[in-house]
């Protein structure tokens, strides 16, 4: 006999989480497709009734987003400029009929090395915060999500919130996909990127990450640090090869490798132009 | 485990038992009986179960139930006036012809309404953002936006055509009105409640040998399953195609498997909870998998596994058209100055994809068989079934239900014969539904083409001489491979004036899925070749591209390359003048837009067509029925299915003009073995030319009985009237009292009846001959806007001009420009199956309603004698030369364009960057 628990109660939850065996359902947007074929037999605890994993909040040091609020929750917000590149994130994930369910925790759980909600994240200092019965932690976004479908979640943990630092909401915010159709369309690559400018008009700090190129998206940090301190308009040609070498894109029916690289420096570029215009 | 869940729905409090972790699309479904939601593929990727959950749009297949109990939730039965008149929204739906076949129509009316209740008065954009979650495979999404952009306006609806006006009117589809509250009955929403459910268990490989285990046991051990069927259970004949001769596939293969998605054997449970939870993984089978033959190239080496035991070489069958000497004109073009130029280009597998997935469900009656299933071609499924069961055709009963797509892809056998072997076996009902994965891989595909050919040009614009060969990959079995190798060689020179031609074509065996109809047989194919070249050509003499065209244009009286002379109705050289305004206005925008030097660059590109109405030089009658009963209404029997493209509101059309009566008084009855004349298939664009003319011939033959019983001239008016008929001629005023006169058994006064066989004549074998009675023509251009860094291709606006000989419903007639302006789209530039890969809808990708272009249509009528008040075809017409123009645009944008569709983004990337190499720039 299945079970389907949907606690009202963090405490709650985590409990049954120890006990394991439960797979985790939140906006289902991942859930159910990987089920289109026949509905197994399983344990479901569903979290999206639990009031500690909602809301989009400003928090003494930055900004706090449940792990179990929506996409359209993200759109809907009132955030700061360096999150224009988050809410356009979110609003190309899926159909509206996914951003009205879909779950920001769900997209880092779920892991997908084309997960549009972690290259922004990321460009956006994002830390995640973790609870289980044992206790408590937080995890910089790009040592939580490890690699395809992987992340450091432990069966019994549940992922419930995502913190974004205030050091890291001062400035602007883009996000660029790239995609073989307009709307529902899975990435073969996107860039997301923050840059906020010093009082002399130069790159205090930028922050660029890139997406479906490697098994989980990371930070270019070297290009990062090329660009502090140049004028905005200067970044995108301060951009090298060697900024790029730690993409290691592959083959699939969306895009050759060659292709993602290209594109991943094309894309790159005209993030940093795109900052730059909006700084 | 279960709960008892109450939902508010529609305002309503419903409860229901069901688990808590059931997708809310079947609670609302199966549960609750409101089958007006729509699944097509429980994955969140078409949206089509889209509903209102606490006053936003989501996908009801993607929602447990437990999430919605208690919550608000809007379907589209729910979307009436409490009076139960249609909304402004689905009255602006039914004006602007927004449904096609349906199956989309909730999922876009309830995104279109989330939208509407927070912005009654949307701008484009936001419209486009609102519905961009749903796919439609039909419209090509343009009325659908239109629609909404109205829906503010709430327009009164306007009544049906006077008598004699219903030919050329926009009347709103006659079946329109259940598909815009969720009424239309598809073939998954009639299953019966006791109904035995069947899956099919298929092969995981392109070609392996099996063996089947001990099945009795695992179905003993397997809760829920009451029987498993194999090849050994069928009571006829293991075996079907398209052809009589050719019925090369079997029903359940039998010790190997010869594609990834052949069915092996049916597994039948108790019910549909059963049905949706089974697990074959365990079923007992063991796979030897062997090499499989992948592609046209393997296939036709010298050492290729014969596939086929009659087809060596692993050529299935060939097609050839030769007129004049090719040779020897193209030596000539070259040494008078004029160019001669080559390509060759490849294609791929693509899928229908309509949004409605295989389903129906059968019962034995005594011993007949009757079977309820979405299907484009009734008469087929009949014959088909009766020589699988091996009992008589007259012993099947085939009643298509509303079909919620289909392209060609319904012109195949796919849930019909396991079901009728099933319900035969069994004596009860048995009904089924694909999931999407497996409709990708069980059903057929567009043949891949590979194909090469060359154009001789003279100086001054003539067309020489035109080579072409291609092959097409028709996979695993026959099917409609025979057609496309038929149809591609008579194409492929184009609608144009050609001095030789010699176009040549293959069908190949491979151990792919099998390639059958869609949408164009090959011609879709064979015309981006063709319409390459003749851009090359025009580029090699310094014309340009849209005056080469009109230069070289078929006209009436010419002779095409099978010998047939074209006497009438011959519109291409309209259409291409028809476009002039627009492809000057195209050059313009290009050249201004690419002086900017900006992120992307402009290009505007030209293609034509011809297409013949009708099956290649075989006869295809169409017959219809119009019977008149007491009280003065009239019953059309249409056995023309209506897949979405309009047969069921244009054959009324046609016949209320025939006869003289105003449309509101005709009646129908649909496709059903059992009741309607043979209309052949909805297939090769014939519906309105063949079962037009039929309809067209009914109404005349009516007409003329009641004319014979009033004694009335031929020109005498008819006024109808309950239960009367008055007649008025220069002899007088004549009232037929319709209560006295004598009715037949079915309750008939007076039956008129049309049969309507296109004149053809058989092709020799030079392929001379008259393979159609009539051609479709058309041109379109596109407006096309590219990325060079990244690839990726935008299609701004497209103009396309057809030659439709009369357009008997103008917003049908849009809605199938637009419908294959879409898939052209697709072909050209996104769509791909790759059997094991793009087996869903997120890794297949057809566009969406953010990659359609504006379409401007423009409607040619030159009157076709022969059709139905001129009328012809435009299904396929459609679609053929949208990817030719897109690609066009392509190399004008950016010089280069791949020769592999579809154009992904990596590819076109490819061409541009071996095109900038220093070597390629020499």
């Amino acid at each position: 006999m299945t079970r389907y628990l949907r606690p009202r109660d963090l405490d709650d939850a985590l409990g049954l989480l120890s006990d394991g065996g439960w797979t985790v359902l939140a906006g289902g947007t991942d859930h159910y497709p990987a089920r289109a074929i026949r509905d197994p037999e399983e344990d479901v605890l569903d979290i999206t009734a639990l009031p500690d994993l909602r809301g989009i909040e400003r928090t003494a040091d930055g900004l706090r987003i449940g792990a179990a609020a929506t996409w359209r929750a993200v759109i809907d917000a009132d955030l700061p400029g360096a999150c224009d590149g988050l809410k356009a994130a979110a609003r190309e994930i899926g159909g509206m009929q996914i951003q009205n369910r879909g779950t920001v925790g769900g997209n880092l759980c779920n892991a997908s090395p084309a997960a549009d909600g972690v290259p922004v994240l990321l460009s956006l200092d994002a830390e995640v915060e973790i609870a289980s019965a044992r206790g408590r932690r937080r995890l910089p976004l790009n040592r939580f999500v490890l690699g395809n479908r992987r992340t450091a979640l432990e069966p019994d943990e549940l992922l419930l919130a995502i913190h974004l630092p205030d050091s890291a909401l001062d400035g602007a915010g883009r996000f660029l996909k790239l995609g073989a159709r307009r709307y529902l369309v899975i990435s073969i690559v996107m860039v997301a990127g923050t840059m906020r400018l010093a009082a002399d008009g130069t790159i205090a700090a930028a922050r660029l990450a890139v997406g479906a190129c490697t098994a989980a998206a990371i930070r270019l940090t070297a290009l990062e640090t090329a660009v502090a301190g140049l004028a905005p308009r200067e970044a995108a040609d301060a951009l090298a090869d060697s900024h790029l070498a730690d993409l290691t894109p592959i083959a699939d029916v969306r895009g050759d490798a060659l292709y993602r690289q290209e594109a991943a420096r094309t894309l790159v570029r005209r993030c940093l132009d795109d900052l730059a215009e909006a700084t | 485990m279960t709960e008892t869940l109450t939902f508010i729905v529609n305002g309503t409090e419903r409860t229901a038992d069901v688990a808590p972790q059931r997708r809310l699309s079947r609670v609302l479904r199966e549960d609750l009986g409101l089958t007006g939601t729509k699944v097509g593929c429980d994955a969140g990727d078409c949206g089509a179960c889209t509903v209102l959950l606490d006053g936003e749009q989501a996908c009801s297949c993607l929602i447990p139930a437990a999430q919605a109990a208690g919550q608000d939730i809007v379907t589209v039965e729910g979307l009436a006036e409490v009076d139960g008149t249609h909304s402004a929204l689905q009255r602006a739906f039914a004006r602007h012809g927004a449904a096609q076949c349906g199956i989309c129509t909730p999922g876009m009316l309830m995104a279109a309404h989330d939208l509407l209740r927070r912005d009654p008065t949307p701008g484009r954009r936001a419209v486009e953002d609102a519905l961009g979650g749903v796919l439609c495979r039909c419209t090509g999404y343009l009325k659908i936006v239109d629609a909404v952009l109205d829906a503010a306006a709430n327009v009164p609806d306007t009544d049906l055509p006077d008598p004699g006006c219903a030919v050329g009117a926009r009347v709103a589809r006659l079946d329109g009105t259940g598909k815009l509250d969720g009424r239309e009955l598809y073939a998954d929403d009639t299953t019966p409640a006791d109904a035995l459910w069947l899956r099919v268990v298929r092969s995981p490989h392109a070609l392996a040998d099996f063996v089947l285990g001990d099945i009795d046991a695992w179905a003993r051990a397997t809760p829920g399953v009451v029987a498993v069927l194999t090849a050994r259970d069928v009571p006829g004949h293991n075996s079907f195609g398209i052809y009589p001769t050719l019925k090369d596939q079997p029903v359940f293969a039998e010790r190997f498997a010869r594609y990834r998605g052949e069915a092996v054997a049916a597994v039948v449970v108790a019910d549909r909870a059963v049905f949706e939870a089974v697990d074959l993984s365990g079923f007992p089978i063991d796979w030897t998998p062997r090499e499989a033959v992948i592609g046209i190239e393997a296939a036709l080496q010298v050492e290729a596994t014969r596939l086929h035991d009659a087809s060596p070489g692993n050529v299935l069958i060939r097609g050839r058209v030769a007129s004049g000497d090719v040779d020897a004109a193209l030596a000539e073009a070259t040494a008078e100055f004029g160019a001669v130029v080559q390509a060759e280009m490849e294609t791929g597998f693509v899928e229908h994809s309509y949004i409605e997935p295989e389903a129906g469900w059968a019962r034995r009656v005594g011993d007949r068989v009757e079977l309820r299933v979405t299907t484009q071609t009734p008469y087929m499924d009949r014959d088909e079934v009766a020589h699988v069961l091996g009992i008589p055709q007259t012993a099947v009963r085939v009643t298509p239900s509303a079909v919620g797509g289909g392209f060609g892809g319904k012109l195949d056998q796919s849930v019909q014969l396991p079901l009728s072997v099933a319900a035969w076996r069994l004596g009860r009902p048995v009904a089924t539904l694909y999931h999407r994965p497996e409709s990708f891989a069980a059903t057929t595909k567009r043949h891949p083409a590979r194909m090469t050919a060359s154009l001789g040009v003279m100086p001054q614009g003539a067309i020489a001489a035109f080579r072409f060969h291609g092959d097409f990959d028709t996979g695993a079995y026959a099917s409609w491979g025979p057609t496309v190798a038929g149809r591609v060689p008579v194409h492929a020179p184009g609608p144009y004036r050609v001095g030789a031609v010699l176009a040549t074509s293959a069908a190949v065996y491979t151990d792919g899925p099998p390639a059958g109809a869609f949408r164009g047989f090959g011609v879709p194919q064979a015309a981006i070749i063709g319409e390459r070249l003749m851009d090359d050509a025009a580029a090699a003499i310094g014309m340009d591209p849209l005056e080469f065209r009109l230069l070289n244009a078929l006209r009436a009286g010419d002779r095409t390359a099978t010998g047939q002379v074209i006497e009438e109705s011959v519109g291409l050289a309209a259409c291409i003048e028809a476009l002039k305004p627009a492809w000057a206005r195209y050059g313009e925008q290009v050249a201004a837009h690419n002086l900017k030097h900006g992120r992307t660059r402009l290009g505007a590109g030209v293609g034509c067509m011809w297409y013949g109405c009708g099956n290649t030089s075989m006869t295809n009658p169409s017959t219809m029925r119009l019977a008149l009963k007491p009280d003065g209404r009239l019953t059309l029997f249409n056995g023309a299915v209506d897949i979405g493209q309009g047969s069921y509101t244009i054959m009324a059309q046609i016949a209320a003009d025939a006869v003289g009566a105003p449309l509101e008084r005709v009646d129908q009855v649909w496709g059903d073995t059992d009741l309607t004349p043979d209309a052949g298939k909805t297939s090769a664009s014939r519906q309105t030319f063949v079962s037009g003319r039929a309809s067209e011939l009914a109404g005349l033959d009516l007409r003329a009985r009641i004319l014979r019983l009033a004694n009335a001239g031929e020109d005498a008016d008819l006024t109808f009237a309950q239960g009367h008929i008055v007649v008025r001629d220069a002899a007088g005023t004549r009232d037929l009292d319709l209560s006295v006169l004598p009715v037949d058994d079915d309750g008939h006064l007076l039956v008129g009846e049309g049969t309507f066989d296109p004149p053809t004549a058989p092709l020799d074998g030079d392929g001379q001959g008259i393979p159609y009675a009539t051609y479709a023509f058309a041109a379109q251009i596109a407006l096309v806007e590219v990325d060079p860094a990244l690839g990726t291709v935008r299609v701004r606006h497209m103009t396309a001009a057809h030659d439709v000989g009369r357009a008997i419903n103008p917003t049908l007639v849009e809605g199938q420009i637009h419908g294959g302006i879409a898939q052209g789209l697709g072909l050209a530039l996104m769509e791909e199956y790759v059997p094991g890969r793009t087996e869903n809808l997120h890794d297949y990708l057809i566009p969406t309603v953010g990659d359609m272009p504006d379409v401007d249509c423009i409607l040619i009528e030159d009157r076709e004698p022969l059709g139905p008040f001129g009328a012809k075809g435009i299904g396929e017409p459609a679609l053929v030369p949208t990817a030719p123009a897109i690609l066009a645009g392509i190399r004008q944008a950016v010089g280069v364009c791949p020769d592999r569709v579809p154009v992904l983004p990596h590819r076109l990337r490819a061409a541009i960057r071996a095109a900038s190499r220093p070597e390629a720039a020499e």
